[in-house]
């Protein structure tokens, strides 16, 4: 009631027969809203609420402010400001008078083959490339959820790239491709060959283990339960080194695979254990009525899974698909400790070469090493999450 | 095989009805062939990977046993917390307890530091402050996505020992040097009477403990409130305190001080430790922070408003409504952390930290060609910590579940 009489607000012009009509002081008229402060309102109001709204929050804004402008001051310093951008050795890369020394791109632009195809033999590095398209065309048949003909995506990308990329790696004479032996595989290559392994192998694997492990049969059940509970028990690089140092003399010795094989054997049953978890994380989550009424339609066992259970079952574990996926292309860097070139071990190759030896080597090699495996596995979590919010929205519906 | 899934019940009627089809359709019977199928298959795996195994060590001219376990190792490990030379006549069976022990407590200490780093971490996520909810983001976003063994590698290589010397080491004051022999802090001596210290603080947790429950059942009894919190820790940092006091001061610093080319006194922790517990540190709390998160996030905003509705004020609704339901959401996926930590740290052996692997998996198992005894014997270590946790975590989780009608 006090807007009426407080002579700072206009009062409304009210027309005299409208006036007449009611009695009071009652406004005909709403009054107009008064604009909120200022302080509250646009930058400076956002500013006051996120950022210092008591006294505590404004330290926290100011040190974390601060720490925060630090790190990206040093990074951009070092990474783009102070860096050497092109040189043909070491001198190019030493602090000079009146700068800093900052990241040494010269040594990693030099040797970028080396870290994609290690030292596989030049005039057949065509093949590597048809391999990554290959490959490429198939994650992308798989994981676009929209594409047309799925089904023939998984079977292109489960048995007809894998095939192709041990023709085309690997060699085949017949068809006029020389070996190459898995020895000069290096690189980028053996990271994705690997960290493939733990997926085209391991997923199948996995869905059987997880299965297994539902299974009414005892034996089946904990012979399945064994496995995985023992292979997600102990860390993978025990698992490698019984790989190299063990598996020898397990085998017929006539028998004696690569060090690559061992190596992409070991991957495959590490990720299966973990891939059979997060499958059977689905198989949970679908409702028994499911394979109630598949069995009602007289389905059997494997007609019911393959048909009813396992779409739905998969279709809600890509998320952890693709999560168990990142850790296991993470932990594939793991194989460099057993003497395999992977991307992180043609990386520490350059940084230890003494024709780029500087204080900086170390640091530039490692932060290159950092941003391509934080870009490859930041696009996966991403592309994780959308499935996530995509299947949530489904569910919700 | 197509009828395994729909035994069961349907047995019954099966047997009752043997017109129904013949003996090899009956799912009781294709399910035990199928598994004796799998028993046969494994056991023929095992039995030709022993035989393999007894033809290629025989052709190596090995025996298969852990004899070699009571034999001394001709070896030296730079870091122990028990005794362990060359000299002595350490054995093998010493080197797998001295790594085991060094496994144990990197995990431990590694454990403990992610924990406090995850949650501040996690709630840091959640915080109304935009800047330091972004600055958490991005720290859980850049960590998790670079691989451990990378990160240990550059804290390592490109952070500890590019390090200046002793001399001109770093010192962030109280005693506390950085330098290229790692970390070197001041070390607790103790004399005689210390130990009454230990008793003390004992005798506090268990008084503040047992303050606790009588004050609980107090308060649901008459309604009257105790400051629990305020005793236990008057208790819990008094007592140890005037035990200190009251046995004539037993406790002192061995404050390291810069002498020539090296440190006197002091604790000296190998570089390879520190970029260990950093690395690990680092990277799992990422992990942690994002479990503390979604599990405060999992209680529902209604719970908060009911407990504001009922009275309570932000400390207890914290305390009595948020945080027990988020810990029911949190302790499983965090003791898989802890598990994972325990595991990653056998990632020493690339940046030589002397661990059961390192040590046991690599340089004995070098020395002694036992490739088969050592490696059943490491994995057997991990697998052990991994089901006794698992183990403890089911108990704890039947306790902790919500009993439901």
């Amino acid at each position: 009631m006090s807007a009426v009489t407080d002579p700072s607000i206009p009062v409304p012009e009210i027309p005299v027969s409208e006036a007449r009509s009611f009695e009071g002081y009652v406004s005909a008229m709403p009054v107009e809203p008064q604009a909120p402060p200022a302080s509250t309102t646009g930058v400076v109001g956002w500013m006051r609420m996120h950022l210092f709204s008591s006294l505590g929050n404004t330290a926290l804004t100011i040190i974390f402010g601060a720490f925060a402008l630090y790190m990206i001051w040093g990074l951009l310093s070092f990474a783009i400001f102070d860096a050497t951008w092109a040189g043909a050795d070491r001198e190019a890369c030493l602090a000079h008078t009146g700068r800093e020394a900052g990241a040494c791109w010269p040594m990693i632009t030099e040797r970028l083959a080396y870290f994609t195809y290690g030292s596989y033999p030049i005039p057949q590095r065509w093949r590597v490339d048809v391999v990554f398209l290959l490959g490429v065309i198939g994650l992308i048949w798989v994981l676009w959820i929209d594409a047309p003909r799925r089904d023939l995506g998984a079977f292109y990308f489960f048995v007809i790239v894998p095939v192709a990329a041990y023709c085309l790696l690997y060699g085949l004479p017949l068809l006029g491709l020389p070996i190459v032996d898995t020895d000069l595989w290096g690189g980028f290559l053996v990271t994705l060959v690997i960290s493939s392994a733990g997926i085209v192998a391991a997923l199948p694997l996995g869905i059987l283990l997880a299965l297994g492990r539902r299974s009414k049969l005892p034996v089946i059940s904990v012979a399945s339960t064994i496995f995985i509970e023992v292979a997600r028990g102990v860390p993978l690089i025990t698992v490698l080194f019984v790989a190299k140092v063990m598996l020898g003399y397990f085998l017929p010795e006539r028998f004696d695979p690569a060090l690559m094989v061992k190596a992409l054997i070991a991957v495959a049953l590490f990720s299966a254990a973990y891939m059979a978890e997060v499958v059977r994380g689905g198989l949970q989550a679908i409702p028994k009525g499911q394979q109630e009424g598949a069995s009602s339609l007289g389905l059997g066992y494997w007609q019911s899974m393959r048909l009813i259970i396992l779409p739905q079952a998969l279709r809600i574990t890509i998320p952890g698909i693709v999560n168990t996926f990142i850790g296991g292309f993470k932990d594939t860097s793991l194989i460099l400790i057993i003497g395999m070139f992977d991307f992180l071990k043609t990386v520490e190759v350059a940084v230890e070469d003494p024709k780029w030896s500087t204080p900086v080597s170390g640091p530039t090699g490692y932060l290159f090493a950092a941003i391509v495996y934080w870009i490859c596995c930041f696009g996966m979590s991403r592309y994780s999450r959308a499935i996530e919010m995509r299947l949530s929205v489904a569910h919700k519906r | 095989m197509s009828t395994i899934g729909s035994s069961g019940r349907a047995d019954a009627a099966t047997l009752a009805a043997p017109s129904r089809g013949s003996f090899i359709n009956d799912p009781k019977t294709r399910a035990i062939f199928w598994q004796a199928v799998l028993v046969l298959v494994i056991a023929y795996l095992f039995y030709s990977a022993i035989e393999n195994a007894r033809a290629n060590l025989a052709a190596k001219g090995q025996v298969f046993g852990f004899d070699f376990l009571s034999a001394p190792g001709g070896f030296d490990i730079n870091q122990h917390l028990i005794s362990f030379s060359s000299e002595e006549g350490s054995t093998y069976g010493r080197a797998f307890l001295v790594g085991l022990i060094n496994t144990l407590l990197v995990s431990a200490i590694g454990i403990v530091l992610a924990t406090i780093l995850g949650f501040i971490i996690g709630i840091a996520r959640l915080s109304t402050n935009w800047i330091v909810a972004k600055v958490s983001q991005i720290y859980v976003e850049v960590l998790r996505n670079i691989p451990l063994l990378l990160q240990l590698i550059f804290w390592y290589n490109a952070v500890l020992k590019p390090l200046p010397n002793p001399r001109n080491a770093l010192s962030f004051g109280a005693g506390i040097f950085l330098s290229n022999r790692g970390l070197t802090i001041p070390e607790p001596t103790f004399a005689p009477g210390a130990e009454n210290i230990a008793y003390a603080l004992v005798i506090a947790l268990l008084f503040a403990f047992a303050f606790r429950h009588w004050a609980k059942g107090r308060q649901e009894k008459t309604g009257q409130q105790y400051p629990t919190g305020l005793v236990s820790l008057v208790s819990i940092v008094g007592l140890p305190l005037l035990a200190y006091f009251l046995s004539g001061l037993p406790l002192h610093f061995d404050v390291p001080v810069q002498k020539g080319f090296n440190f006197s006194g002091g604790l000296q922790v190998y570089p390879e430790f520190v970029a260990l517990v950093l690395g690990l540190v680092l990277y799992t709390a990422a992990f942690i922070a994002e479990i503390v998160r979604a599990g405060i996030q999992a209680v529902s905003r209604g719970q908060i408003e009911a407990a504001h509705a009922l009275g309570l004020r932000q400390k207890p609704t914290l305390n009595l409504v948020v945080i027990p339901q988020a810990m029911r959401v949190i302790t499983p996926p965090l003791t898989s952390q802890f598990l994972n930590l325990t595991k990653n740290s056998s990632l020493a052996v690339a940046i030589g930290y002397p661990d059961l692997v390192q040590i046991f998996a690599g340089t004995a198992l070098n020395q002694s060609a036992k490739a088969i005894e050592i490696m059943l014997m490491t994995m057997a270590v991990y697998l052990a910590i991994s089901l006794v946790t698992s183990f403890v975590m089911n108990v704890y989780n039947r306790r902790m579940a919500l009993v439901e009608r």
